[in-house]
C-alpha cells in the first residue's frame, strides 16, 4: 500500500483504520506507510470512504480553519482525495497480501481468507473423523502479526510430533517439507497479520499436541489461538470435551456444523 | 470463518454467527442460488449483520462521497439485505449475525426445511448454540472449540477493546480505531450507535455484531 503525497492533506484519518499501526503523519506533513511494519492487509484503502476531493481545496480549508483557531469535526472513516493508493506487490511480499487481506483469495485452498474450510464442511468432506481432533493453530491474531519464522518454529515443533500437515492450507503449501515443517527461507521474515496451521490427529495425541502448542508459545513474540473440532459420535456423545476437560480447558464458545450439507460424507 | 470463533469477553450469549458455505469440489457448482436463499431465509429474522464474504457486508463505505454529502448529513453507511445477496455470484462464505438464540433457533428451523445442501453452521456460547439445534430438530455433526488466546497476552489491548476486535477474526477493526471512537462516545461526539457502525464497516464478512459493540461502547463511557 503507498499513500499518494501529492494527494495526502495530512489529515489523519487512516492513522487508526491500520491494525498494526503503520501508518503516521511525517515531517512533510502527509502521511507515510512503515513498509516493514505494513502487512498489506489493505484496510486503509477498503475501509475508509473517499471524496476525492483537489488537495489543494482541502490544504486551503485546513490552514484557513487552523488559523481561525476552528476545530474541524469531519467523519471519521473519510479519506478526503482519495490518497491511499494500492501497489502492485511481487515475491515475496505478496505473501503478506495474502495472508492479511481477508479477500484475497488463495490459489491453493480457493478460499479467501487464511484457512480452509476445516470443520465448516466436514459433514460433507468428513475431513475429520469420528476418533480425530482437527486443529486450527493461528499465529498473529487478533491484530498483533506474526513472521514466517516464528510459523516455522511452530510448524518444526509440530512436524516432531510426527503429524501431517493439512495439504490445502496455504501455509502448508510455502512449506519447503511439510514433514520437517519448515518453511521457504525467501519469506521468513515477511510479516503478516495472522496465518493458521492445520492438521489432524487421533484424539489419543490431543494432549502431546496441546502442549507442544502451549510450550512453543511462550518464546513467541506474538498471540496463538488455538481451535480444535472433532466430529461427534453417531450417538451424540463428543470425547474431545472429555479430553478438554481433563487438561483444564473450560470451552466457552465453539462452532457447531449443523450437519444439513448434503451429499454426506459418510453417505458418498 | 475460523474468524467467527475466538471472539472474547464475557457477552457470549447474543452474539451468534449462522453460515452457509459449500464444500470445494464437491457441492460447489451452482451453489450460488442456494447460498443467495440462505441469506434471503436469514434476513427474515432481524440479522443485526450479513456478509458475502467478498462484496462485503451490511456496513461498507463509501467509494465516491460527493463533498456535500457530508454538510447534509446524507451519508449511507448501510446497504440493503438485497444488495448483499444479490452480490453472491459463486462459491463463498454466506454469514448472518444475530443478537438472539430465538433468532438462530428460527434461521435453524428454516434452513432445515429447506434443504439447501449447504453446510450450516453456527457460531456462538457452546450451551445457547446446542440449545437451538436440539429446538430446530437438528443433531450437530462437528463441533470446533475455541482454546482461546496463548503465549504474548501482554500485547493484547485492553479487555473492552479486545471484545471489540475480535468480533472481526481477520483483525479488520484495528484496536486503534475501536479507542478512538470509544473515546469519541465519552466526549458525545458519536453515540454509540454510530461508533459501531465506523468499527462494522472494516468487517467484510459480515460477522462484526453492532449491537453488541454499542452495549460495550457504552459501558466504556464509564471506563476511563
Amino acid at each position: 500500500m503507498w499513500i499518494n503525497p501529492k494527494l495526502c492533506v495530512g489529515c489523519a484519518n487512516c492513522i487508526p483504520f491500520c491494525p498494526v499501526g503503520a501508518i503516521a503523519v511525517g515531517p512533510s506533513g502527509v502521511a507515510v506507510i512503515d513498509r516493514d511494519a505494513c502487512v498489506e492487509c489493505a484496510n486503509c484503502y477498503r475501509s475508509m470512504s473517499r471524496e476525492n476531493l483537489p488537495p489543494w481545496l482541502v490544504r486551503t480549508l485546513r490552514k484557513a480553519a487552523q488559523l481561525l483557531r476552528l476545530r474541524p469535526d469531519p467523519d471519521l472513516d473519510i479519506c478526503p482525495t482519495g490518497a491511499i493508493t494500492p501497489e502492485p506487490l511481487e515475491w515475496p511480499r505478496v505473501v503478506r497480501s495474502l495472508f492479511s487481506d481477508p479477500t484475497s483469495e488463495h490459489k491453493v485452498t480457493g478460499v479467501a481468507g487464511r484457512g480452509t474450510e476445516e470443520a465448516k464442511t466436514n459433514d460433507v468432506t468428513g475431513r475429520t473423523k469420528e476418533g480425530e481432533a482437527g486443529f486450527t493453530v493461528e499465529l498473529g491474531r487478533p491484530g498483533v502479526g506474526v513472521t514466517f519464522a516464528e510459523i516455522e518454529d511452530v510448524t518444526a515443533s509440530l512436524a516432531n510430533l510426527g503429524i501431517s500437515f493439512e495439504p490445502k492450507n496455504p501455509v502448508t503449501s510455502l512449506m519447503e517439507d511439510p514433514k520437517t515443517g519448515r518453511i521457504r527461507k525467501d519469506i521468513l521474515q515477511e510479516r503478516i497479520l495472522s496465518a493458521i496451521v492445520e492438521f489432524t490427529v487421533p484424539l489419543e495425541q490431543v494432549p502431546e499436541v496441546l502442549r507442544t502448542v502451549e510450550e512453543v508459545s511462550t518464546r513467541l513474540q506474538t498471540v496463538v489461538s488455538i481451535g480444535v473440532y472433532t466430529r461427534n459420535a453417531r450417538d451424540g456423545s463428543n470425547p474431545l470435551l472429555g479430553i478438554l476437560h481433563q487438561l483444564g480447558y473450560r470451552p466457552q464458545r465453539a462452532k457447531v456444523n449443523m450437519g444439513l450439507g448434503r451429499p454426506l460424507a459418510e453417505g458418498r | 470463518m475460523t474468524n467467527t470463533l475466538h471472539r472474547y469477553g464475557p457477552r457470549q450469549e447474543g452474539d451468534y454467527i449462522v453460515f452457509a458455505i459449500p464444500a470445494r469440489g464437491i457441492n460447489d457448482a451452482g451453489c450460488e442460488d442456494k447460498l443467495q436463499a440462505f441469506l434471503r431465509l436469514a434476513s427474515r429474522f432481524n440479522p443485526v449483520n450479513m456478509g458475502n464474504g467478498k462484496g462485503g457486508s451490511l456496513f461498507r463505505p463509501e467509494r465516491s462521497l460527493n463533498p456535500f454529502t457530508w454538510f447534509t448529513k446524507r451519508r449511507r453507511h448501510k446497504v440493503s439485505p438485497n444488495r448483499v445477496i444479490e452480490e453472491i455470484k459463486g462459491p463463498c462464505t454466506a454469514a448472518a449475525t444475530f443478537d438472539s438464540r430465538d433468532a438462530v433457533c428460527a434461521v435453524l428451523k428454516a434452513v432445515k426445511e429447506a434443504d439447501l445442501g449447504m453446510s450450516v453452521n453456527v457460531s456462538g456460547p457452546i450451551e445457547g448454540t446446542y440449545n437451538a439445534a436440539q429446538e430446530a430438530g437438528i443433531t450437530p455433526h462437528s463441533i470446533e472449540y475455541s482454546l482461546e488466546f496463548h503465549g504474548r497476552l501482554d500485547l493484547l489491548p485492553e479487555a473492552p477493546v479486545l471484545e471489540l476486535i475480535t468480533m472481526c477474526g481477520h483483525g479488520m477493526v484495528s484496536r486503534h480505531l475501536a479507542r478512538k471512537v470509544a473515546f469519541l462516545v465519552k466526549e458525545g461526539r458519536l453515540t454509540s450507535e454510530e461508533a459501531a457502525i465506523y468499527l462494522a464497516k472494516p468487517c467484510v464478512c459480515g460477522a462484526f455484531n453492532p449491537a453488541k459493540a454499542q452495549v460495550i461502547l457504552e459501558e466504556m463511557r464509564h471506563w476511563w
